[in-house]
């Protein structure tokens, strides 16, 4: 595939929410490969972090969608501990769930007053914050 | 009889793990003429100097052979050692048993051994034959000449010249400063080059032990170390440079155009010039190619408004001798031409310029007076595209060397671009970022960040006009993707050469130069300024490329070794140089022209050749040449040379 570089396709709408979303300067990222190299899932990743970065910075959202990448980050955070620059690669993988579940046209697949008390006390905290991120619009 | 001792060095295991040294050392001690040999496990340690001072003592030795490391480490080291236990130091000769015997064999332990031993034996023969010798002295000249007036011409000029000797500064521009007065601002603290360059151009101008001789060649040198004799040509300016003013109006009169050297020809200049408002000195020069008068016959017009009439169309060049004791080399460098990458339009697309080119544009003396717009239609480039790698590390159709400065400045341009065109796009292909100095990765990184320059990595295939852009083909290895960029401008930088007249220099100067054609060092690690040839010495890019605060480093380190060498009045000239046997020599000339240095001459008189003790180095080109076989080299005759063969 040939990308055709215009000025602007590094502030889209796309690129713009993904840094407000994460958190996270992309540009700050030199592409070494550490967060590749120990990530305890990027054996079967079909692309592993570093490049999926890459295509972020690149504005590349068609290329993105549908990556299993971020779906089967752990959120270990194993590539945030050792990135020599300081980036939270887990939290871009976070920003890129939420952003291709969000513009879903279905209504909310989870509605907070439809969860059963009993079962509240039960879930996890962080998966019931992540799961009302994700599953709500 | 001789009285020979044998010294046979371990140098730790470097030659013990290999060489069997009893066997080598029973061998020695029974070679006729030899009373004493011992080893030892460092004989360059100070117990090892004792023990050798203490066995030419009790043995009363007149001969002494070291069988160690190459003598280019150690010689001095034990001739001096030597020399405290009174022999005279051309009685000890070294045999090199490391690198040419111990590493080389180390998967043939015996044959090692056995070659160490002849080696020995020979090296004793030759030991038997040499005379005690007593180097001569010669008269320093207090006097430097420094060629090449850019940067890192200017520092050792001016650390000479500070230092209290004089300096002759030789620069072939009508005016100093070099490329770095070409520079907009420099990396990586982004200071303006002018700025902190103009002080330099002054103090040397200004300086009272500096003579600053431009628009001028070195047509020869003579003589050697100590006494260098030099010509230099200063080139006709058809302008009295002594007498002008400066004031500028034959150059705003005269009616003739030329491309702009200077600004690489983004720009016109007069026939008449200078070549930027801050030029040290400021004098103009006529272009003799492209002023009407001195082609034609017409025109006349600046001879016509100079007041104090210093233009004068009928000067020559002028030719004067010099004297000095040292020379330092700051030749500089030259750009890898755009006609060199056919596949980037070969210098036929406008706004495909090159590293130099962009500085001009930047710079608020340059043809845009600071403005980043495009040579073709004077727009401003919304998006630009910096090629890093043009011809460097590029075996095959450039240059194989890294050109060291490209990561920095394309860096560094792009920031500054950014900082001109707020909403434009700057894209790096590069094939690796090598920022290696003081706050360079900082700077780099800062860059990206700040500015979001986009960097690919990976080099572009092809540049090609498109609807008034310049199509850039690219890919970037690191997504795997092939990358196409309609940019508005694009920046090439191309590789660094050593300076169009680097050969010519170094013929004259008769120095050697690298595979790449950048002078040579005598050492590339321990002796990085001087050159194979005692009292010349090397400063900038003429070496290799390099960013300024090097150049400025490198220089003020050879100004250093010139002082140094200046520092006294005479020096001690080489003891193993050239005789001539009058019997045999026939006058043939033929050492005369094989002598490197001139220390050859004819007397015409008593028809025999004659050596200049004070110039031969000992090179032996003399002895080669002579057909009679009157030339010999003392301590290394050829009587001795055959009897060193004989044990071989």
């Amino acid at each position: 595939m040939t990308l055709r570089l215009e000025r602007g396709t590094f502030t889209t709408t796309f690129t713009q929410r993904l840094k407000e979303l994460s958190g996270q300067d992309l540009f700050t990222c030199y592409q070494c490969g550490k967060c590749s190299a120990g990530c305890p899932s990027a054996s079967v990743m079909e692309t592993p972090p570093h490049a999926v970065v890459r295509l972020a910075w690149l504005g590349q959202e068609k290329a993105l969608r549908g990556l299993n990448t971020y779906w089967l980050c752990a959120a270990c955070l194993t590539c945030d501990l050792r990135c020599p620059k300081g980036i939270d690669v887990s939290r871009i993988m976070e920003a890129l769930r939420v952003m291709f579940l969000r513009p879903r046209e279905e209504p909310d697949m989870v509605a907070p007053d439809s969860l059963p008390k009993d079962m509240l006390s039960r879930i996890p905290q962080q998966a019931l914050v992540a799961g009302l991120r994700k599953y709500t619009k | 009889m001789r009285r020979i001792g044998v010294f046979c060095c371990w140098c730790g295991s470097n030659i013990a793990g290999v060489l069997d040294l009893d066997l080598v050392l029973q061998e020695a001690g029974k070679l006729p003429g030899v009373v004493h040999a011992e080893y030892y496990k460092y004989f360059c340690s100070q117990p090892g100097q004792d023990m050798i001072e203490e066995a030419i003592r009790d043995n009363e030795l007149d001969g002494v052979v070291i069988a160690a490391c190459s003598p280019g480490m150690h010689e001095g080291t034990f001739r001096k050692a030597a020399e405290r236990a009174g022999m005279n130091r051309f009685q000890l000769e070294i045999v090199n048993v490391r690198e040419q015997c111990s590493w080389v064999h180390q998967l043939d332990k015996e044959a090692a051994t056995e070659k160490a031993i002849r080696l020995i034996a020979a090296m004793v023969e030759k030991t038997k034959q040499n005379e005690p010798l007593t180097p001569g002295t010669a008269p320093v000249v207090q006097r430097a000449l420094v060629i090449g007036a850019g940067i890192s011409g200017m520092q050792a000029a001016l650390d000479i010249a500070d230092g209290g000797r004089e300096v002759v500064l030789v620069e072939k521009e009508p005016s100093i400063g070099g490329h770095m007065a070409q520079l907009s601002e420099t990396f990586p603290t982004l200071d303006c080059s002018q700025c902190i360059m103009t002080p330099r151009m002054v103090e040397v101008a200004q300086h009272e032990n500096i003579r600053l001789m431009t628009y001028s060649n070195v047509e020869e040198v003579t003589g050697s170390v100590g006494n260098f004799h030099v010509k230099i040509r200063t080139k006709a300016a058809y302008v009295d440079r002594d007498t002008c003013t400066g004031c500028g109006l034959c150059i705003e009169k005269c009616p003739a155009k030329a491309p702009s050297e200077f600004s690489r020809g983004l720009e016109t200049r007069k026939a008449i010039y200078v070549n930027s408002p801050q030029a040290v000195p400021n004098q103009p020069v006529i272009d003799a190619e492209h002023c009407m008068y001195l082609t034609d016959g017409k025109c006349g017009v600046c001879k016509k408004v100079c007041e104090i009439g210093a233009i004068d169309y009928e000067q020559t060049d002028r030719m004067e001798e010099i004297d000095v004791g040292a020379i330092v080399v700051a030749t500089g460098y030259d750009l890898y031409e755009q006609e060199n990458f056919p596949e980037f339009g070969g210098g036929e697309i406008p706004d495909v310029i090159d590293g130099l080119q962009f500085e001009r544009l930047n710079s608020a003396s340059g043809p845009t007076q600071g403005r980043i717009l495009r040579p073709s239609d004077g727009e401003e480039p919304k998006q630009i595209v910096f090629i890093q790698c043009c011809g460097s590390r590029d075996p095959e159709n450039g240059v194989a060397y890294c050109s060291r400065i490209c990561c920095m400045y394309t860096g560094k341009q792009a920031m500054l671009y950014k900082h001109k065109v707020h909403d434009g796009q700057a894209y790096v292909f590069y094939m690796d970022i090598r920022a290696g100095g003081k706050g360079y990765e900082e700077f780099i990184q800062r860059g990206i960040e700040e500015t979001n320059t986009i960097y690919f990595r990976g080099r572009v295939s092809r540049l090609y006009r498109e609807n008034g852009k310049v199509m850039v083909s690219g890919v970037d290895t690191l997504s795997g993707e092939t990358i196409e960029i309609p940019a508005d401008m694009v920046v090439l930088a191309t590789a660094i050469l050593p300076s169009r007249g680097a050969a010519e220099v170094a013929d004259k100067l008769n120095i050697p130069t690298s595979d790449s054609g950048f002078f040579a060092e005598a050492h590339v690690k321990l002796r990085p300024v001087e050159t194979q040839r005692r009292g010349i010495f090397l400063a900038g890019c003429g070496q290799a490329p390099k960013d300024i605060p090097d150049s400025v480093a490198q220089a003020g380190c050879a100004a250093s070794k010139a002082l140094g060498l200046l520092a006294s009045r005479t020096l001690t000239t080489e003891a193993q140089v050239a005789v001539v046997d009058e019997e045999r020599c026939a006058a043939c000339g033929m050492c005369v022209t094989a002598c490197p240095y001139g220390s050859r001459t004819l007397d015409e008189e008593r028809n025999v050749a004659e050596v200049d003790e004070s110039l031969c180095e000992g090179c032996g080109a003399c002895v080669a040449a002579c057909l009679n076989k009157a030339c010999e080299l003392k301590n290394l005759t050829s009587r001795q040379i055959s009897t060193m063969l004989g044990e071989l």
